[in-house]
């Protein structure tokens, strides 16, 4: 029903959409787009049937419920990152950060690092918040020790670790520590070896000749689209990842000290947990060693398969391709050496 | 994706989130702390697309007062792309969304060089999908199947308070396994003690009493399983809800999948109940 009352108002608007120069292709592609939604939503509705049937299979329904799951528990946070991004890009103004950060980068990346903290929310809030400051002009090398930072470092994830190991407090310490070496390190490589050539963002819509609250509005309707494309894929596969492979697989690899801290940390990649919530997930994985554990909880939050995903949106596939790769490597390192001293 | 179709997507998947938080739809996938947020990004997501909605509507009268020409009454589409120059490019970039791959559209070919062409990738499509999921076939919360294949999350606690005085005393799935297998019943006693949860069995057919704990959404959910000995119905269907009351019992058996302990409960009674309003425990709960 919601969709007959939404559609007058679009079948309007597409007469506008289109400039004057291009209108027959652009308004017949314009009209296409919304029309193939609408044939879309029909069909499912039309074959709801058949497609329950389908779908009955217990591994299906159980596939489906974590998609869903994974969708619906990031999607407010990810709506709450858009909008401080959007508020960051229209609504603050440029000279702020370069009067906040410390001038020199080498100097910068710390102090963006430990303002992680303040981001209190999971990993999908802080790849749209670090893209608007990179926009804002705030130099990469912080904005990006900020991005790896601010999902691990911040009160409730800490809190959430204390609760999941409640005889290991160590595990907390230890974890802040990686996190922010890693974040800052990362920052650091940035700087001495990174291509601006590398960053290239995806363009996107100007904001000229927009008032501030349209243009407020389009940025959030631009990375939500955006930003959440990419999180349906990572969901995709964690949930495929969480459906079909057996867990007992995990117990073989759990006796090399070596072999379980890398099966973990690959395993935070392709589980994508939200930040908030792998300190459990880990504390249950009693079978491996807490420096393994260690490195789940450090890899997690930096590096996933939805968060690659997301950082292909927002910062582009030549960054993503090489950011991400260093990130998983320094992190395992990192962790593997903090887990050695501390725990 | 256009404008039209993006703002359809957004205010549905408002409405979406909306509906399930306002039913019990949400306690499927999500914990119930997360009711707030879940409903605060639905009215954010339509407000979104409302927004859309006015700053198109509002644009034509905007650009009328400063267009030199007079707006052709034909329609005020024409008015709106003559006097918006700057926004051309964009439009341009949104109109050619649908027939683009390839990489980024930085460089806008056919539109005025000033301008960036952008175009919405194709990915946004998908997020029909978990719409589709979650209006159409709203997923059951996670069952047996699960249950099975992952191993029991028991952890140690701080400690373990004392029970209120009823009889029997009602215990959550993951209170009385915490209480079983690490305190040894030492807080238990002799009392006796009413569960709900559903069953699970194994592949020798034993019977758990399973709840799914979670800590923030089902993707993390973890099976506490309770194995079931005593006075138990001859057939057990897997998934259904049951009310089980009964005593604290030594013994225990290891889950064959990560090692850890299940404890057991000496049944003296069982009944079908419904299946409960939230499905799934949380960690402290």
């Amino acid at each position: 029903m919601a969709i007959t009352k939404a559609a007058p108002p679009r079948g309007d608007r597409s007469e506008r959409d289109g400039p004057r120069q291009e209108k027959p292709k652009g308004q017949g592609r314009q009209s296409s787009s919304s029309l193939v939604l609408v044939m879309v939503l029909l069909l499912v509705v039309v074959a709801q049937g058949p497609i329950r049937r389908a779908l009955a299979a217990p591994a299906m329904e159980s596939w489906m419920t974590v998609f869903v799951a994974v969708v619906v528990q990031a999607l407010p946070f990810l709506v709450l990152g858009v909008l401080l991004s959007a508020a960051i890009a229209v609504f603050v103004p440029a000279s702020f950060f370069a009067r906040a950060l410390p001038k020199r980068p080498v100097l910068a990346v710390p102090a963006a690092g430990v303002a992680g903290a303040v981001l209190p929310g999971c990993e999908c809030a802080s790849v749209p918040v670090a893209g608007a400051l990179v926009r804002r002009g705030v130099t990469p090398a912080a904005a990006l020790a900020f991005l790896l930072s601010a999902p691990a470092i911040n009160p409730i994830v800490l809190t959430a670790t204390a609760v999941a190991f409640p005889r290991e407090p160590r595990m907390v310490l230890a974890r802040f520590v990686a996190s922010l070496v890693v974040a800052c390190a990362m920052g650091w490589l940035w700087h001495r070896l990174g291509r601006t050539d590398w960053l290239r963002p995806p363009a996107r819509p100007s904001a000229e000749g927009l008032g501030k609250g349209a243009a407020f509005w389009a940025s959030v309707r631009h990375d939500v689209m955006h930003a959440g494309g990419f999180l349906v894929v990572g969901a995709m596969v964690a949930a495929t990842l969480k459906a079909v492979v057996p867990a007992d697989w995990l117990r073989a690899a759990a006796d090399d000290p070596v072999v379980s801290v890398l099966v973990l940390a690959v395993l935070a990649v392709l589980l994508s947990i939200c930040s908030e919530a792998d300190a459990f997930v880990a504390a249950s994985l009693s079978q491996f060693s807490l420096t393994a554990r260690l490195a789940f909880l450090v890899v997690g939050p930096m590096i996933d398969l939805k968060l690659f995903a997301m950082q292909t949106a927002t910062f582009g596939r030549g960054f993503a391709l090489r950011f991400a790769p260093a990130t998983f490597a320094l992190a395992i390192v990192v962790a593997a050496l903090t887990g050695t001293v501390l725990l | 994706m256009n404008r039209q179709a993006q703002t359809a997507v957004l205010f549905l998947t408002g409405v979406a989130l909306l509906r399930a938080g306002f039913t019990d739809l949400y306690l499927r996938y999500v914990k119930a702390g997360l009711r707030p947020l879940l409903l605060a990004a639905g009215v954010v997501l339509i407000a979104t697309a409302v927004a859309t909605v006015w700053y198109e509507l509002r644009r034509p009268r905007v650009s009328a007062d400063v267009s030199p020409e007079p707006p052709p009454d034909t329609g005020k589409a024409q008015g709106t792309a003559v006097a918006q120059g700057t926004e051309r490019g964009r439009d341009t970039g949104t109109a050619r969304d649908d027939g683009d791959t390839g990489d980024d559209g930085a460089t806008g070919e056919g539109g005025p060089p000033h301008s960036h062409a952008h175009r919405e990738p194709r990915v946004s499509w998908l997020l029909v999908l978990p719409l589709a999921a979650l209006i159409l076939v709203a997923p059951p919360a996670l069952g047996s199947y699960t249950a099975m294949r992952s191993g029991t999350a028991l952890q140690p606690s701080w400690g373990y308070p004392d029970l209120p005085s009823r009889d029997p005393v009602r215990l959550g799935v993951a209170d009385y396994g915490g209480r079983a297998a690490y305190d040894h019943g030492r807080s238990l006693g002799h009392r006796r003690i009413t569960m709900t949860g559903f069953i699970a069995l194994d592949h020798g057919g034993r019977p758990y009493l399973v709840r799914m704990v979670l800590s923030c959404c089902a993707a993390d959910a973890q099976p506490v399983k309770i194995g079931l000995t005593g006075r138990i119905p001859p057939v057990l269907q897997p998934d259904s809800w049951v009310e089980v009351t009964g005593g604290y019992t030594a013994r225990r058996a290891e889950d064959p999948v990560n090692g850890g302990v299940i404890p057991y409960l000496e049944v003296d009674r069982m009944r079908p109940v419904p299946a409960p309003r939230d499905p799934y425990e949380s960690w402290g709960g």
